[in-house]
């Protein structure tokens, strides 16, 4: 223990504050720019390798080549799933860290993911439910319920109240994973079809799970840049905020509405992709400041990235084989974000 | 609570009632005093059941008779030598878990800063599961119960894992100190690569393999004994003392880094402490029973609304874990038909009752 006897005063210069760091356009085009780059590279990029000028010749014209087959119907579908997934998710979770008020928030803590989990486990169990169209209605189905009953419980008159909605969440979800585990450790085959599911992945998907999940994407995406300006204020609590004019209760309603859509939607697109929610935001909030109007785009665009990369380094390593985006994303994003937290002053929030 | 109708603040009831003898006056923390007192006599019901039934139903009675040294042999084997040793090592499970939530939401002042956040169950996990999987190809690979493997080597390589895992996270978050924020994120990265490495070793492993893991994952008190219970006993020996003594420099943390140092707490010692105490009971419950999440956030978190506390209490906690884990333990033996590990019904029991006290503080907040 190094630091324990109190620090001699000494005079000393006074470093002057860096200047608080604050989103910027420039930043958001450098960052679309990599988000294009690496869905590009997800294109190219795979058992069966194509340059980048192949991609984009096959790309403005399909010519009914292996190439162009390959592009359009196994590695385009995959890639905009992998950037819908992530853009939601960044967003997501920007927007539960900032309406619950804890760095902590997952966008899964809503119940949304362990809802999906279980009404999958359902599908397969009882249902025999077997493709992945399927399953992304059944797990559309259970975010929805689990998020509504973590609603319910975590509401009081003012409205979804912080720690109520986190401590809700948490226990729905922990009472679902029961659920869950109850029903596969009974039932191994339904154990072999779910931990697959489970572990979150963006391949074997087609463009139907796209436009299936899509409008709930879209509704979520409107309610988020709805609350991005109002989640600024309600930083200063509630009753600061209706003091200034605002309605706490609709503005958090609405906030957390918004979380929902993205985060069912995403994961019954792909499974429960867990990281990106939790972790992206923290990673916005190092190069956009604390200003939620910069936060949200740039949670978006960076968890976008991130999935996509994600997805490539997944086809890579493991060749023949593929390692699933969720594995990938925790096992590379871990030690990368563990680097930024120790290298930087966290923004707090 | 009929408080906000009085003239008169009163005292928070977690501070206590003051009572006075003659010169002499103090605080009695009377709501947690009741709320430990509660707690006991509802973990000896617990117990006495958890003793009691079985396929092999023995009167409490007798049971209580076996206990102080009477009973026939049958009774005596049945109880002292079968169930005994599992309800046992249930109680200390409960009580570390529970003490270790409590003073890491304590220590980062955020209820979902348990321990399993952190990273060290997920070491833990990895290492056990790496067992099991890596090993699962010779043969081994039936039920839990049998084996030298894992009598000796997924406890190890779970206390292994978990220790590891606190080393690196306490060197990772060190530059000049800790700082509480810093340490709870990368615990947050740790525990999601570690998380990681065991899907991915889930998923390449023989189906066989998985659910063997699956059934460690979740934690499962059946054939657990004495081996089981002296780690924990010493553990808890030492750092529910330790614990004790980090009361005052908790209370005075709720306020915030600064303002506890300015009123003379140690920072760093106090929170290389907390670290300690909180990880080592984490890593020897978890060795023993496999990890049991859910107990180390719900329980702090029931004790702290029983108590209307401003943190976690420590005691309450404990004695509500016991309760919660041998509650568990009783319903997987007894109650239900079928094999279920206990860390589902620990889930299972402990979810519903924080979601009601949950539902019943929000509806008094909007009356």
């Amino acid at each position: 223990m190094t630091s324990t006897a109190p620090h001699p005063v000494t005079p000393t210069v006074v470093a002057p504050l860096p200047a608080p760091r604050r989103g910027s356009v420039p930043g958001m085009v450098v960052l679309v720019g990599l988000l294009i780059l690496a869905g590009l590279v997800s294109l190219a990029v795979g058992s069966r390798p194509l340059s980048l000028g192949t991609v984009i010749d096959v790309l403005l014209g399909p010519d009914g080549s292996d190439a162009s087959t390959i592009v359009h119907d196994l590695r385009i579908p995959r890639t905009v799933l992998a950037i819908a997934v992530g853009v939601s998710l960044g967003i997501a979770g920007a927007l539960m860290q900032g309406h619950t008020r804890n760095p902590l928030a997952d966008p899964g803590l809503l119940g949304v993911e362990a809802g999906a989990a279980f009404a999958v486990v359902i599908g397969i169990y009882a249902f025999g439910v077997q493709d992945l169209t399927g399953y992304a209605w059944f797990s559309l189905a259970g975010a929805g319920l689990a998020a509504a009953a973590v609603f319910a419980i975590g509401s009081t008159r003012g409205g979804p109240d912080p720690v109520s909605l986190v401590l809700a969440g948490t226990a729905v979800s922990a009472l679902l994973y029961a659920l869950t585990q109850a029903v596969v450790l009974r039932d191994i085959d339904t154990l072999d079809a779910f931990r697959f599911w489970s572990v979150g992945s963006v391949s074997g998907r087609g463009m139907d799970v796209f436009w299936e999940v899509l409008p709930f994407m879209v509704v979520g995406l409107l309610l988020a840049g709805l609350s991005a300006s109002t989640l600024n204020l309600l930083q200063l609590g509630d009753d600061v905020a209706s003091s200034l004019g605002l309605h706490p209760v609709r503005h958090k309603a609405v906030g957390v509405l918004g979380v929902m859509l993205l985060t069912g939607a995403a994961t019954a697109a792909c499974g429960p992709v867990g990281f990106v929610g939790l972790v992206v935001p923290h990673v916005a909030r190092h190069f956009a400041g604390v200003d939620y109007r910069w936060v949200i785009p740039y949670s978006g665009l960076i968890g976008g990235v991130l999935v996509v990369v994600a997805d490539v380094v997944g086809r890579v390593v493991v060749r023949p084989g593929e390692l699933q985006v969720g594995i990938v994303m925790a096992l590379i994003g871990g030690p990368v974000f563990i680097h930024l937290v120790r290298r930087t002053r966290m923004v707090r929030i | 609570m009929s408080v906000a109708t009085r003239e008169r603040p009163r005292p928070s009831p977690a501070l206590g009632t003051p009572l006075r003898v003659g010169p002499l006056s103090w605080l009695v923390p009377l709501r947690a005093a009741l709320a430990v007192v509660g707690g006991l006599g509802v973990l000896a019901v617990l117990v006495a059941l958890d003793l009691s039934m079985g396929d092999f139903e023995i009167p409490v009675s007798d049971v209580i008779r076996t206990l102080l040294g009477g009973g026939d042999a049958g009774q005596r084997f049945i109880v002292m030598e079968l169930r005994l040793p599992q309800t046992t090592v249930a109680i200390l499970v409960g009580c570390a878990l529970g003490l270790a939530g409590a003073l890491t939401q304590t220590f980062a002042r955020n209820p979902l800063a348990s321990p399993d956040i952190l990273g060290v169950t997920q070491g833990a996990a990895l290492g056990a599961v790496g067992v099991i999987v890596l090993a699962g190809g010779s043969g081994y690979g039936g039920g839990l119960v049998a084996g030298t493997l894992q009598t000796v080597g997924l406890p190890l390589a779970a206390f292994a894992g978990a220790l590891l895992t606190a080393t690196l996270l306490y060197v990772l978050s060190w530059r000049r100190g800790i700082d509480g924020q810093r340490l709870v994120l990368i615990g947050i990265g740790l525990s999601f690569a570690l998380s990681a490495g065991t899907s991915w070793l889930l998923v390449k492993a023989r189906i066989e393999d998985a659910a063997s893991a699956q059934v460690w994952l979740n934690g499962s008190l059946n054939g657990r004994g004495w081996e089981q219970a002296t780690p924990l006993l010493w553990t808890l020996a030492v750092l529910v003392p330790v614990s004790v003594l980090l009361a005052r420099s908790l209370n005075a943390l709720q306020l915030g880094d600064d303002s506890a140092r300015g009123l003379g707490v140690r920072l760093q010692l106090t929170q290389l402490m907390v670290l300690v105490a909180a990880v080592g009971l984490v890593a020897v419950s978890v060795s023993a029973v496999g990890p049991l999440e859910f107990v180390a956030f719900v329980v702090p978190q029931i004790a702290l609304r029983l108590t209307a506390g401003s943190r976690p209490p420590m005691l309450v906690s404990m004695v509500l874990g016991a309760c919660l884990v041998v509650a568990a333990d009783f319903v997987t033996r007894v109650v239900i038909p079928f094999a279920l590990p206990a860390g589902l019904v620990t889930a299972a029991i402990g979810a519903p009752y924080l979601i009601w006290l949950l539902l019943r503080h929000n509806r008094k907040v909007s009356a």
